[in-house]
């Protein structure tokens, strides 16, 4: 078997295991495998995603193995004057498109292929439109899968311990009052949960796998129901379903334009697959890629200067421009940017961005093993691992837009979570706001650095929603921060490996004791993914001489300060301190090993998954797979003027951009440390004085009574409207009708009996009444009868005689 | 030898015929009716001989008549028949009082 083929038999086997055990599950008390009281359901889900990692973390070391680590180490870079002469000879870093099942067809550096695609199955051709579930396996395909399939087995096992309470059958859920002052009671729903996490999961892998974009819309669809799911587990609380209905109904605004990007890709390149394929007859069939960016990864513009009339010439996985006839195949500038915004669309539901944030903080309503699923490998990574498989169909212009969007979400998701104290909803916007910091990277042209902190980011925010769950739990379901206090001393466990994911995701570092395997300092995870985003963007700023795109650079290394200011903050009114609530704190309680564990394994993660920065093992798997080369520079003057850094113009200001990323962090601990922990200030009185601000931010900067003053309300207007046109008008018209409709029947009935009934009886009458006159000749005398007859005869014959003629 | 003629006879046939007639209106006796259904029958025989006789009917006229004669036999035993019957359940053959086939 060649490599693509045991690639795809071993991540398949991980994609379809959580779904065998979805079923198995949401099956087993119907059919009497299990009982409400047993764990049987959790142990399976457990072995079914531990199972998916164990495929999926050999199917990375097989690949490892077969391209003889070419993916784990550094790649040399060009020199730029090689870089920038490069018109016709392609760059080291070409998309090497080999289609069909992995033969390596590269001729330069890599004898390696960049990546294995093919097809499972056709499910349907409506004319050229072909759809099929497609495979697409590259390195960022395989660290998605170990990482994803990691981080799922810790929840479920975290999961295990939280959600034991449901291992019964009366659950009383406190926060569902009944009239008359009673609680809710249900039986536990422990089997069902397991059954939509492995069902998540499942959804998750597909949407990763997927080899065509029509694919990755059914997962994607796929997850937002699972999610919703999940975030309405508790379904009898309101707030829970609310916030369900919440998620799935914002997603649906960005799902809507995701259709939209579809449609016009259908329109106008008649594909969804992203790789080429050569079918049966010998014929190729050029994928999404390679035919907007051809074989050397650039877009092919016309040169016709006005915006509205430039093109892109479609061309092959050789480079050929494709004919048709004699005109070349082209699609419109304005078109392609318009695909490239609406698939983004998608993803801006999706992974919670400006203007569509607001779900993701109420879907805290879920169990909170939910949330650490949805706010690290799932549900919010969709989005961005989209942006970045679909990176290569964004012109700079949709790049600029994106960059855009994370920028202001990362900085709006930062300012609510320094006001927040609802230990999950800190950790909430602390995802939109790392989210923020995907999108900027990935639009700034620092792809691998964006897809970089999705990981890390993965890894210590699944790292702190399980300690926040762990807490939670520990304080008996008490959420709110102002309550706690001094916690370590009760769970020092759930303390440090949650300090572990604070410093991680504040990006402090030990500057200075760089050396070979730290890379450029001693530091966490968050550290170096965050490092490299802020260098991009700070290549990006100075590329471009548009004063405006500085803040692209500026507000990212501030709202560095503030997350590191709103972590700290955080932990220490959780950890540290004195104790707020006496009760809180005298029922607090390190958990079982359980949950213990999977934070230990994770804080492990959090901490060292990026070691070595971006020559470590991580950045240099996930910058393998980058299907644009970012070795020049690529500038574009058709609708703004943009350059896009390359990875060396990124190097070149790393030491700036880290250094000052770290004194921002340096300097939102310090705050920290002095408001919460030395109490220099005390909180309060700050709050007192920005009263404004304060109250401005705690409103979320008043989104959500934007969206219900523009759109939920005009809604319920247009619905009153319509209720009321249904009663004044509709109603009406329908009572009236039906009146109608009596009175005319009654005018029928009369018809019918009068006349239709009238003449059958009559005929039956009359036909009775002639019978009976009929009787009053049957005398039965004989001697009647001959005289009857012989009158008759004599009747007949004189008629006979009158009547013949003579 | 001079014959008498076609219609002598058919006046024969026309008298014994009202006859017969009228005796079957008139007799209130189940015999006497049959007696006028013998005359009837007769008066017809007596037609169709003549015809045989006179007309070119031939040899057929003389055999209907004695069909018509083996019929008349055949309707005397069952009418004999019934008069006894009704005899039996009536203990009288006046025809009046056998009125149950009234409608």
């Amino acid at each position: 078997m060649d490599t693509g083929t045991v690639l795809r038999n071993l991540l398949t086997l991980a994609w379809l295991l959580p779904l065998a055990g979805f079923v198995a599950e949401i099956y087993a008390l119907q059919l009497r495998w299990s009982h409400r009281l047993s764990k049987a359901p959790a142990q399976l889900a457990v072995a079914c995603i531990g199972a998916g990692f164990l495929c999926s973390l050999s199917a990375l070391l097989y690949w490892g193995n077969e391209t003889k680590w070419v993916g784990f180490a550094p790649v040399e870079h060009h020199t730029p004057a090689e870089g920038l002469d490069g018109g016709d000879t392609a760059p080291a870093d070409a998309l090497r498109p080999d289609a069909t099942g992995g033969e390596p067809a590269s001729e330069h550096h890599h004898q390696t292929p960049k990546f294995y695609a093919g097809t499972f199955y056709k499910l349907a051709q409506f004319g050229p439109l072909e759809i099929t579930l497609d495979w697409y396996i590259d390195s960022l395909t395989l660290v998605m899968f170990t990482m994803v399939t990691f981080i799922a087995t810790c929840i479920h096992l975290f999961a295990m311990g939280y959600m034991k309470d449901e291992l019964t059958e009366e659950y009383e859920d406190h926060q569902v009052h009944l009239p008359g002052g009673h609680h809710f009671t249900r039986p536990g729903r422990f089997h069902r949960f397991f059954a939509f996490l492995s069902l998540f999961c499942f959804s998750m892998l597909g949407l990763v796998l997927a080899g065509n974009i029509f694919q990755v819309f059914i997962f994607w669809e796929l997850v937002g129901v699972c999610s919703y799911l999940l975030i309405g587990f508790y379904v009898e609380r309101h707030s829970a379903s609310t916030a369900a209905n919440k998620a799935f109904i914002m997603n649906r605004v960005g799902d809507f334009g995701f259709l939209i990007g579809l449609m016009i890709l259908i329109t106008s390149l008649g594909t969804f697959r992203f790789f080429d394929v050569t079918t049966a007859d010998g014929a190729e069939q050029t994928g999404l890629f390679s035919l907007v960016r051809g074989d050397d990864g650039k877009l092919d513009i016309s040169d016709d200067p006005s915006v509205t009339k430039s093109v892109v010439y479609l061309r092959d996985s050789h480079g050929h421009r494709l004919v048709d006839g004699t005109t070349p195949r082209t699609i419109s500038y304005l078109l392609l940017i318009a695909a490239g915004l609406g698939v983004f669309a998608g993803s801006i539901g999706k992974s919670a961005q400006f203007p569509l944030q607001t779900w993701l903080p109420d879907a805290m309503e879920g169990p909170t093993p939910v949330s650490a699923l949805v706010h690290s490998a799932t549900m919010v990574a969709a989005g961005v691992y989209l942006a970045g498989r679909f990176y290569p169909m964004f012109p700079p212009e949709v790049l600029l837009g994106i960059a855009y969007i994370g920028c202001i979400t990362l900085f709006v998701a930062a300012t609510i979570a320094v006001v927040a104290t609802d230990i999950k909803k800190v950790l909430a916007y602390s995802t939109i706001s790392q989210l923020g910091y995907m999108m900027l990277g990935i639009g700034v042209g620092g792809w691998a650095a964006g897809l970089f902190h999705l990981v890390t980011h993965a890894f210590f925010k699944s790292l702190m929603f399980l300690a926040s769950g762990s807490v939670i739990a520990g304080c008996h379901h008490e959420q709110d921060m102002r309550k706690m206090g001094g916690l370590r001393h009760k769970m020092p466990i759930t303390a440090y490996t949650m300090l572990i994911g604070v410093i991680a995701i504040a990006g402090l570092a030990i500057p200075g004791v760089g050396n070979a395997l730290f890379g450029q300092a001693l530091a966490f995870s968050g550290y170096h993914s965050k490092d490299a985003i802020v260098a991009s963007a700070l290549a990006f700023s100075e590329l471009n001489r548009n004063p405006l795109h500085n803040i692209l650079f500026i507000v990212p290394l501030v709202t560095a300060g503030i997350t590191a200011f709103y972590m700290f903050r955080l932990w220490f009114m959780t950890f540290a301190g004195q104790p707020q609530d006496e009760h809180v704190y005298e029922h607090a309680h390190e958990n079982p090993a359980i949950m213990t564990a999977p934070l230990v394994i994770l804080s492990l993660l959090a901490a060292g998954c990026a070691i070595g920065g971006e020559d470590g093992w991580l950045y240099c798997l996930l910058s393998f797979s980058e299907t644009v080369p970012t070795v020049d520079r690529f500038t574009s003057e058709r609708v703004a003027s943009i350059v896009i850094p390359s990875h060396l113009d990124a190097r070149d200001v790393h030491g700036t951009a880290g250094g000052l990323a770290l004194l921002a962090a340096f300097a939102g601990t310090t705050v920290a440390y002095l408001l919460y922990c030395r109490k220099v200030v005390n909180p309060d009185d700050i709050r007192r004085q920005a009263g404004g601000v304060y109250d401005f931010l705690v409103d979320k900067w008043r989104f959500d009574t934007l969206y219900d003053v523009a759109f939920v309300r005009p809604c319920h207007i247009v619905a009153s409207w319509c209720q009321g046109f249904d009663q004044k008008v509709l109603d009406v018209v329908l009572h009236a009708s039906a009146a109608i409709t009596i009175v005319v029947s009654k005018w029928e009935r009369t018809f019918d009996e009068g006349m239709v009934d009238g003449l059958v009886n009559l005929i039956g009458n009359s036909t009775t009444n002639f019978g009976r006159s009929l009787r009053v000749v049957q005398t039965g005398r004989l001697r009647q009868y001959v005289m009857w007859i012989a009158v008759g005869v004599v009747v007949l014959f004189a008629a006979l005689f009158t009547a013949l003629p003579k | 030898m001079e014959s008498v003629g076609l219609n002598a006879y058919l006046f024969v046939g026309a008298v014994l015929f009202v006859c017969g007639i009228v005796c079957m209106a008139i007799k209130r006796n189940g015999i006497g009716v049959l007696m006028g259904v013998e005359l009837v029958l007769n008066s017809a025989n007596l037609n169709f001989v003549a015809f045989a006789r006179y007309t070119p009917l031939g040899l057929d006229g003389q055999v209907i008549a004695l069909f018509v004669i083996v019929l008349a036999a055949a309707e005397a035993a069952v009418a004999l028949a019934i008069a006894l019957n009704f005899y039996n359940n009536h203990l009288t053959i006046d025809v009046d009082r056998g009125s149950e086939l009234q409608g």
